[in-house]
């Protein structure tokens, strides 16, 4: 261990499906720098040309993307559950209860007291429910990713869409479209089924307190809106809730040091 | 393979180019899966010649016996009692399953959302690369849940030689009874094959061979108990798996043999994994050859396993016959017994599963269980939920898998098994 131990920086760096986020911290926790790009389709070139930007001491990786960057980079994994557990739990100590839905895949998990991982769900196979499932969504019904939760928000009432699997919801969404149907009112449906998916995986792992939302669908605010509703349950969302992962990495990285 | 087994495969009718096909990918996946585990026994050159000789000396000793008049019987479960078969001098194996082959075929016959286990032994018969399966005099299949029973009666139209078997699906004196009349005349059925009878002599050393070879098999299980872990679960698996294929008595004599290492091993603290390293059950379906993806994803990820509570593991094996009957009808009473003990899904209800599952996680010291379900597999699949439950309350980690035999899943079942190690460490 470094003897000045307070200028040691541990990074984490998040290669998720859709994004890449970085994260450097120093021995306390504090986040000293923070980054994110999109993924593209050569996650390696993405991922150096954001650890070419800070100085590190450790790094941690986790995401979908880890285990390439584990061989290029001969440095530590963690599992995204593990990584979203410690980033949710260090910015929430009292949080007991975690869901992540990222591009890819969705989590909900438990934490020990300790933040320490419970038990968790995630959805095997197909990307159901999930932002990539949103974003197809949005962009079905010609609307900006940026808008669409605000959009869904702004609906009078919910269209039942019944399917979950990205094709057959799209088809779902096109015969509402060629009804006349409000596009906000069959937003406002998509979202609904979504968080229906994840008020069953979070019923499975806990039953009550808060839950800390994670990953890049907690930035849209029909989703927490709906979430708390449904769950009648306080939904407590980081600062970045898309960095969260990177940001448990790098806390990780930090106590493998000795 | 050094032989070339070419002309008994073409006299036994399989498609050469799909047989060789398959073979490739077979070899390929056990020299990626096998054959790169480090800290392996030296025993387990053994098994490593018997895989490579799977379809190749092992299918020529089965054509031998049968030109020197003895029958061959197949059969995919662990109800259809080996002793018997033996005691009409005919020889069991089981038949080929673990991976998908030829599916669009099977398609046409059974629905989509039918479990890997049932459309693999189909795609084995319909794309004609199941030596054991074509070799056969008499294919042994078992009503036991819904998709198998059903599934015989299409494979029936496929082939001349099926016999079905009824199975209980209680457990109370009066389906013992229907128990023992199936095997009965399941006794029956194999001596008008054989035209051999069962004697008290022949039925006798039949449950002695079995035995022993299950005894084997304990002795290895009961090494695993050690920390480190004397065997990996991938080796200690495909154990469990050639128990179904070779001849019993080469089988017990090897085992034994690797278990003299392994208890070498033991005292000497050589491990196939380091000590301290997580300890993990697998509960659950059968995981024919070559289904080791759930094994080869644990124990790349740095766990071990530890156990199977599985057909082709604990559950298969764990009980002997009792060898007290001096009759033909004691003895059969004696097999009935112990075959009646398999706590198989099927049946309902079945208490006795979960308890024999909490037995292992204390006896084999596991960490955690994995619970493995094969995807549309109801009887496991509906079990998983009340295993998990029973065994969080004891504060036991469970994980419940439903996969196939595909690897669309790897990377969503590889996150979520090495979150579960981290969750152990």
């Amino acid at each position: 261990m470094s003897s000045d131990t307070t200028a040691v920086r541990y990074a984490g760096i998040d290669i998720g499906s859709r994004t890449i986020k970085l994260v450097v911290v120093d021995s306390s926790g504090k986040i000293l720098e923070r980054f994110q790009s999109d993924t593209g389709f050569d996650p390696m070139t993405t991922a150096n040309a954001l650890i070419a930007k800070v100085s590190f001491d450790k790094i941690m990786a986790t995401g979908y993307g880890r285990n390439l960057f584990e061989l290029s980079f001969d440095a530590p994994t963690v599992t995204e559950i593990k990584a979203h557990a410690r980033g949710a739990w260090t910015e929430f100590p009292d949080a007991r209860t975690v869901l992540d839905i990222g591009g890819q895949d969705s989590k909900a998990i438990s934490l020990f007291d300790t933040g320490k991982v419970k038990k968790f769900e995630m959805n095997d196979r197909c990307a159901a429910g999930t932002g990539k499932f949103l974003e197809i969504m949005a962009a079905t019904l010609g609307f900006e990713l940026a808008e669409f939760g605000a959009q869904a928000l702004a609906a009078e009432k919910d269209l039942l869409i019944s399917s979950m699997c990205t094709v057959f919801a799209e088809s779902e969404v096109t015969s509402l479209i060629a009804r006349g149907e409000d596009r906000k009112e069959i937003a406002r449906g998509l979202h609904t089924s979504v968080i229906r998916r994840a008020a069953g995986m979070i019923n499975r792992v806990s039953s009550d307190g808060p839950i800390v939302f994670t990953g890049g669908v907690a930035k849209n605010p029909c989703m927490v809106q709906l979430l708390a509703g449904r769950l009648d349950r306080e939904i407590r969302i980081p600062s970045d809730p898309q960095l969260a992962g990177a940001y448990g990495a790098a806390l990780l990285a930090a106590e493998a040091r000795a | 393979m050094t032989t070339d087994y070419t002309s008994m495969w073409q006299e036994l009718g399989l498609d050469l180019a799909g047989h060789d096909a398959l073979l490739n990918v077979l070899g390929t996946a056990y020299t990626d899966i096998y054959l790169s585990q480090k800290n392996r026994p030296e025993g387990m050159g053994y098994f490593d010649f018997v895989m490579s000789e799977v379809h190749g000396l092992r299918i020529k000793e089965l054509m031998d016996e049968k030109a020197a008049g003895r029958k061959i019987i197949g059969s995919y479960c662990v109800f259809v009692p080996e002793e018997i078969v033996l005691a009409a001098n005919a020889t069991l194996v089981g038949l080929c399953s673990g991976a998908d082959f030829a599916m669009e075929k099977v398609e046409q016959l059974l629905p989509r959302n039918t479990c890997a286990l049932i459309k693999s032994s189909f795609g084995f018969k319909i794309g004609k690369v199941c030596p054991y399966l074509e070799s056969a005099d008499m294919i042994v299949g078992e009503n036991t849940c819904d998709g198998k029973k059903k599934a015989y009666e299409t494979l029936g139209t496929l082939v001349d030689n099926l016999y079905v078997m009824d199975l209980p699906q209680t457990k109370t004196d009066q389906t013992r009874d229907l128990l023992k009349a199936e095997y009965m005349k399941f006794k029956t059925a194999v001596e008008e094959l054989t035209g051999v009878a069962v004697t008290p002599e022949s039925l006798k050393s039949a449950i002695d061979v079995v035995n022993a070879k299950r005894a084997a098999i304990h002795r290895l299980s009961a090494l695993r108990k050690a920390d480190p872990a004397p065997i990996s679960g991938l080796d200690a698996l495909l154990a469990n798996q050639v128990f179904f294929y070779d001849n019993p008595a080469r089988f017990t004599e090897s085992v034994n043999k690797i278990c003299d290492e392994l208890e070498t091993r033991i005292q000497e603290k050589t491990g196939a994994f380091p000590a301290g390293a997580p300890r993990i059950l697998v509960s659950g379906c059968p995981q024919a050859v070559p289904n080791w993806k759930l094994h080869m994803i644990v124990e790349t990820a740095g766990a071990v396993i530890v156990g199977e509570e599985s057909c082709v593991g604990e559950r298969g094996t764990r009980n002997l016959t009792a060898d007290t009957g001096t009759t033909v009808d004691e003895m059969m009473d004696a097999i009935v017994d112990r075959y009646f003990q398999v706590d198989c899904a099927i049946f309902t209800p079945n208490p006795q599963r979960l308890d024999h599952i909490q037995e292992m996680v204390t006896a084999y010291n596991a960490q955690g269980v994995i619970h493995y379900g094969l995807q549309f597999c109801q009887p496991y699949l509906m079990e998983s939920i009340p295993v998990e439950k029973a065994l969080e309350e004891k504060n036991i980690p469970c994980l419940r898998v439903e996969t196939d035999y595909g690897m669309e899943d790897a990377g969503q079942l590889k996150t979520r098994v090495e979150a579960f190690i981290e969750q152990l460490r």
